[in-house]
């Protein structure tokens, strides 16, 4: 093992770490929504610093390998996808505080409706992002596919969500602030979902050194 | 290997060569490729691989030991050059090589240039000048040496002396340039100005290179040949080698991970 195999290690740990501070963010967030528990919704957003503090020192460290070690072939898209996966991981970050911000919103109002979709969606996000990464770290094609699959399930849910809370808004014009902002999560989550779909087009990438992204859309795929 | 052949724009096409050196060791063993022309074809590989080997065969200079051996074809403009038949000295004219030390004639700058064309029956003074002008003009030495023509060419730098072999090569109007190392005695600055200057050259010349410096064969090179123990492992566009190359063998070596 070369010191640079052991920096290219230190970076993909960096990775996971970052990863799984974002997966927690999102269970959290959706958690504190179902759960009407504030508390925990103002620890995810509190949380997100370190979040983003991973991502700056994920991108100076892949810059740093790129100017002293000048990586080449799999060395070299191992460190780009690095670079474009925390690009990724971050937003997903920003999109789990927004879910929090709007469940403090929610948390102080009545209960529009139980929620039923939305921790669905959650959970084939959340699951969504744990193989993307999964993907990337033993740099398995297939399940990368597979997360991209996945993501029309959750553009279903979506318009499923929003219809339903369409209906609500026409029915009790009162109920409109709380079913936008629903919505908004719904919204939120299907980007989550773009993004782990993102970072499973760049294991492609780093696995067969082709760019796939833009070039067969799955039908309902939109971009983040 | 199979490499996808666009056969207009061929200005070399080594076919199935093997090369012996005295005593029949095996040095190169069915290698075929193209060269493109007007293009930086690098050669890579570590050390022993067959690399140096493979651009000697292009304008024979392994004919300067009797006992060595080529089977197989280079075809040049479609001419097989490895024929008995081919007029070696031509050969070489028309395929020049610049080596890894500067090799400067012990006289000076302007006979260093003026020697091949002389030989090549240009005798005229007029004539002369002009050309040695604008070989020194086409390496882009012209301005350093314009006052000094009659100097030693012992008195330039190696980066200079460099570039004054290159445009000894040039004087003679080759289409075929073979770069041994050009840059391995050079300093960065030499360094980057011979790099610079191939760009300049592939407009008019096709440039064979030998290097051992991985980041000087990305940047300076349009299509990359791979060899190991004397056979071709990948030969493909430069940017396809250093990004996704095919081969595993290529992958460990441009990673550094042998070699």
């Amino acid at each position: 093992m070369t010191i640079f195999d052991d920096e290219l290690q230190q970076l993909k740990d960096k990775i996971l770490k970052m990863g799984s501070f974002v997966e927690d963010a999102i269970r959290n967030s959706i958690r504190a929504l179902v759960e009407r528990d504030s508390e925990l919704a103002r620890k995810v957003i509190e949380n997100d610093r370190i979040v983003n503090t991973l991502d700056v020192e994920i991108d100076e460290e892949s810059i740093r390998l790129i100017a002293l070690r000048q990586p080449k072939a799999g060395d070299l898209r191992f460190i780009t996808t690095a670079m474009k996966i925390t690009t990724d991981l971050e937003r997903m970050g920003d999109m789990a505080v927004n879910i929090a911000e709007r469940a403090l919103e929610l948390n102080e109002e009545p209960l529009l409706k139980p929620y039923i979709d939305i921790p669905r969606m959650s959970q084939i996000g959340q699951g969504m992002t744990k193989d993307a990464l999964d993907a990337f770290v033993t740099k398995n094609k297939k399940l990368a596919m597979d997360v991209i699959m996945r993501d029309d399930e959750v553009d279903e849910l979506k318009h499923q969500v929003l219809n339903e809370l369409l209906f609500f808004m026409v029915q009790d014009p009162s109920t409109a602030s709380r079913a936008m902002k629903i919505s908004f999560v719904a919204q939120y989550l299907e980007r989550i979902a773009d993004h782990a779909t993102n970072i499973s087009e760049m294991v492609i990438y780093l696995v067969e050194g082709k760019i796939i992204r833009h070039m067969i859309p799955p039908v309902g795929h939109h971009e983040a | 290997m199979e490499v996808q052949i666009v056969p207009e724009s061929i200005e070399l096409e080594v076919k199935g060569l093997n090369f012996y050196y005295a005593g029949d060791i095996g040095a190169l063993k069915s290698i075929s490729l193209p060269i493109y022309k007007n293009t930086v074809t690098a050669l890579i590989g570590p050390s022993g691989c067959g690399k140096t080997t493979l651009l000697r065969c292009f304008n024979r200079m392994h004919d300067l030991y009797p006992k060595n051996r080529y089977e197989g074809e280079i075809l040049f403009q479609g001419e097989n050059i490895l024929s008995n038949g081919t007029d070696i000295i031509n050969l070489r004219s028309r395929i020049g090589m610049v080596f890894q030390k500067p090799t400067p004639f012990p006289m000076s700058i302007f006979d260093n240039i003026a020697y091949g064309l002389k030989l090549k029956g240009i005798t005229r003074r007029a004539e002369l000048s002009e050309r040695v002008e604008r070989a020194l003009k086409h390496s882009v030495l012209w301005d350093e040496v314009k006052d000094k023509l009659s100097a030693s060419a012992y008195e330039l730098s190696g980066g200079q002396q460099q570039r004054l072999v290159i445009a000894r090569a040039l004087a003679v109007n080759p289409e075929v340039l073979l770069f041994d190392e050009p840059t391995s005695a050079l300093d960065p600055i030499s360094t980057a100005k011979i790099e610079e200057l191939t760009d300049v050259l592939k407009k008019d010349v096709t440039i064979v290179i030998v290097t051992h410096n991985m980041q000087q064969a990305a940047r300076i090179s349009d299509w990359a040949g791979f060899l190991m123990l004397g056979e071709l492992i990948e030969f493909d566009k430069t940017d396809r080698i250093f990004t996704a190359p095919s081969e595993k063998l290529t992958e460990d070596y441009v990673t550094g991970r042998f070699g």
